[in-house]
């Protein structure tokens, strides 16, 4: 049985004649145990997804499951068996680490005690600082905070909404492993984050972007799709090299990433990068480097999220 | 009720770890008795009176030389005509004037009582209350001096008249207004305030994907607002009794009865609030416009209701605090029982049930 379902989920905000449309049609199923990641830019709908799920809304038209009960109308079910950890930081600030976490155990009727192999490896980092109010945490302490109070009550279904957003690069590691610990014990977690380099952590994903899901897949099978070749390009006048690379006849896109280019071609002929090539050997570039490169989900993401027109 | 005890220590702890919150817990109230009992209590020294004599003889000259003696006045003595007094009263020259009419030693010695014409400028209510308590005062002096002397007590009667302002509203009768005004501001803007601020941080969101229900949410929210409020009504009334000397002359139990009822409305009166509001600023703004105001000006604690044009009166009639005014009035000032305001109080205790009603049913189970 699947742990989390969508079936054709629409949620629009806003007044008759001024409509946002937030989540379209979106359907997908999450397996029982399974770590799932909902990826895409900001405002592509996660958090509405997250909402409808954690029966915060209620969409305009579809269905969706928690747990096997119905988002609608048992709603009351889904809160008791959930754990749900929002995007902003939204625990009490004034109140210190220690008190949060009992204050969250004691409304979902568990203790500390009852359930503290569930965070102990968590709660150990930052038990430290346990008079410490929460306000004054570090961002990555207060993420870690937060998934202990969302995980207090054994949870069967993990709900993270962008749970990495604002953290460094050390603690977003740290607690991706955390993560791979609570997986292990069977919880099954939904995650959404907005980093690409995170979503290959994940068991599956579903790629998304105004409010549409447009893959579901796991990592690797989703850069299998990648439907031609990818290179990148690299030299110390980038400026130029973007413009020299779009301007050439038979590229079909080329975007900045990191510190090169990924570019490709409408047609994946041997000729097209050989005559490119040969065309910015003419040019001044003193150290220009291209190569084949595998392509990775934020490829993936880019190629299919803008098709470019033939 | 593990969940509640948990709720409610998690709100005592935001109250007393927030001194802005505390500040205006327990702070504004005590500002405002301290502030509206000084301006009431303070003495008022040297103000210049008329004092005219008519009868010009051995009892009236004796009261006079004590009014002189008095630190309070300053006697002109002139017989003017009532025309030049109210003359007087216009330009602010004089703020009161003590007639004594002919034969008045007379009356006093053959009658046993004789009558003394006081007339304050009321424009001012409190500084005419103040002094013609004193000469009041003064009065009775005299006459407690004379009774050792005679067998037959000596009766004077001084006829207060109070110009321009003769029901003197808004004098003694503040403190009312102000435990009226200050439990609304509190109990309301308070919890009002204090659930919009769980939806601005985003806690609202998690306290929502958690096994607790709505009323035990509400209840949670009112408890420690509830508690507060009774040490602030404990507060405003051992103030009023220790600095403004103001008697309760009622039963205090019965006072603490129906002040909770008020409370208990206000509360709800701030969840209905929270319900609506989105931000802490507007929640704080709306209960100010609509229940703070409201009930400074249509209590009828500064401002007679009766004066008022229908729609207003109306208008106020539609508020918790306007039967609580009444209420405490009757009971603190006037030590009246419950059988003198049981409509009121069961007007008060209808406006609460509905509030709650509403209040149960309007809460939201989602965000949106």
């Amino acid at each position: 049985m699947a742990a989390i379902t969508l079936d054709n989920i629409v949620k629009t905000y806003g007044e008759k004649d001024q409509k946002v449309l937030a989540v379209d049609q979106a359907s997908f199923a999450v397996e029982e145990g399974e770590m799932f990641g909902l990826i895409g830019p900001d405002g592509a709908g996660k958090t509405t997804i997250f909402r409808i799920l954690t029966t915060l809304l209620l969409p305009d038209s579809g269905t969706a499951s928690v747990a096997g009960y119905d988002t609608a109308a048992d709603y009351t079910q889904i809160r008791n068996c959930v754990g749900y950890m929002p995007g902003r930081f939204s625990l009490y600030q004034d109140l210190t680490v220690e008190e949060n976490l009992k204050f969250f155990a004691t409304i979902f009727n568990t203790t500390i005690e009852e359930n503290y192999h569930l965070i102990k490896d968590i709660y150990v980092q930052i038990e430290p600082f346990k008079d410490r109010r929460a306000g004054k945490l570090s961002g990555g302490m207060k993420q870690k905070l937060a998934l202990c109070c969302a995980l207090i009550h054994k949870p069967t279904v993990l709900f993270l909404d962008e749970p990495t957003t604002g953290v460094d690069v050390v603690s977003r590691v740290e607690f991706w492993d955390m993560l791979k610990r609570l997986k292990a014990q069977g919880i099954t977690i939904l995650v959404s984050t907005p980093y690409m380099d995170e979503a290959v952590l994940c068991d599956r994903i579903a790629l998304i972007q105004s409010g549409k899901i447009l893959s579901v897949d796991t990592p690797a099978n989703t850069v299998k799709k990648y439907p031609t070749k990818l290179y990148a390009a690299k030299a110390s006048d980038m400026h130029q090299l973007l413009k020299d690379i779009r301007s050439y006849p038979g590229v079909a896109s080329c975007f900045t990433f990191g510190e090169s280019l990924h570019f490709t071609f409408r047609q994946d002929d041997a000729q097209n990068i050989a005559g490119l090539k040969a065309t910015l050997d003419s040019g001044n570039y003193l150290d220009l480097v291209i190569n084949e490169i595998q392509p990775n989900i934020e490829d993936y993401f880019i190629q299919i999220s803008e098709p470019v027109h033939a | 009720m593990k969940q509640l005890l948990a709720f409610v220590r998690k709100e005592f702890y935001h109250v007393f770890r927030d001194k802005k919150t505390l500040l205006m817990l327990f702070g504004v109230p005590i500002a405002q008795i301290v502030l509206f009992g000084f301006t009431l209590t303070n003495e008022i020294k040297n103000s210049r009176i008329v004092v005219a004599d008519y009868a010009h003889d051995y009892a009236s000259q004796e009261i006079i030389r004590k009014i002189e003696a008095s630190r309070y006045f300053e006697v002109v003595k002139s017989n003017m005509s009532h025309d030049e007094i109210e003359a007087a009263f216009k330009t602010g020259t004089i703020k009161m004037a003590v007639i004594f009419p002919a034969n008045f030693y007379n009356d006093l010695s053959h009658l046993n009582k004789a009558q003394i014409q006081v007339i304050a400028d009321a424009s001012d209510p409190n500084t005419a209350t103040t002094l013609t308590s004193y000469l009041n005062n003064i009065i009775t002096d005299y006459q407690t001096q004379k009774a050792q002397q005679t067998k037959v007590p000596y009766l004077i009667t001084p006829e207060v008249k109070m110009l321009y302002n003769p029901e003197l509203l808004g004098a003694p009768n503040f403190v009312p207004g102000v435990m009226a005004l200050v439990l609304m501001l509190i109990c309301a803007m308070m919890t009002s305030i204090s659930i919009v601020k769980e939806k601005e941080l985003g806690t609202m969101e998690i306290l929502l994907v958690s096994p607790i229900r709505p009323f035990l949410l509400i209840i949670s929210k009112v408890i420690p607002y509830l508690l507060v409020s009774i040490i602030n009504l404990i507060t405003i009334l051992v103030l009023s009794v220790v600095l403004l000397h103001l008697e309760i002359k009622g039963s205090l139990l019965l006072l603490f009865l129906e002040s909770t009822l008020f409370i208990i409305s206000s509360l709800a009166l701030g969840l209905l609030i929270s319900v609506r509001a989105e931000s802490q600023m507007a929640a704080m703004m709306t209960s100010q416009m609509s229940l703070m105001l409201p009930t400074m000006l249509l209590t009828g604690f500064m401002f007679p209701i009766e004066n008022m044009p229908l729609p207003m009166r109306a208008l106020s009639y539609a508020f918790p605090s306007h039967y609580y005014y009444i209420i405490v009035k009757a009971v603190m000032l006037e030590g009246l029982g419950f059988m003198a305001i049981w409509k009121e109080t069961l007007i008060l205790a209808f406006i609460t049930t509905v509030l709650v009603i509403i209040n149960l049913r309007s809460f939201k189970i989602r965000l949106a």
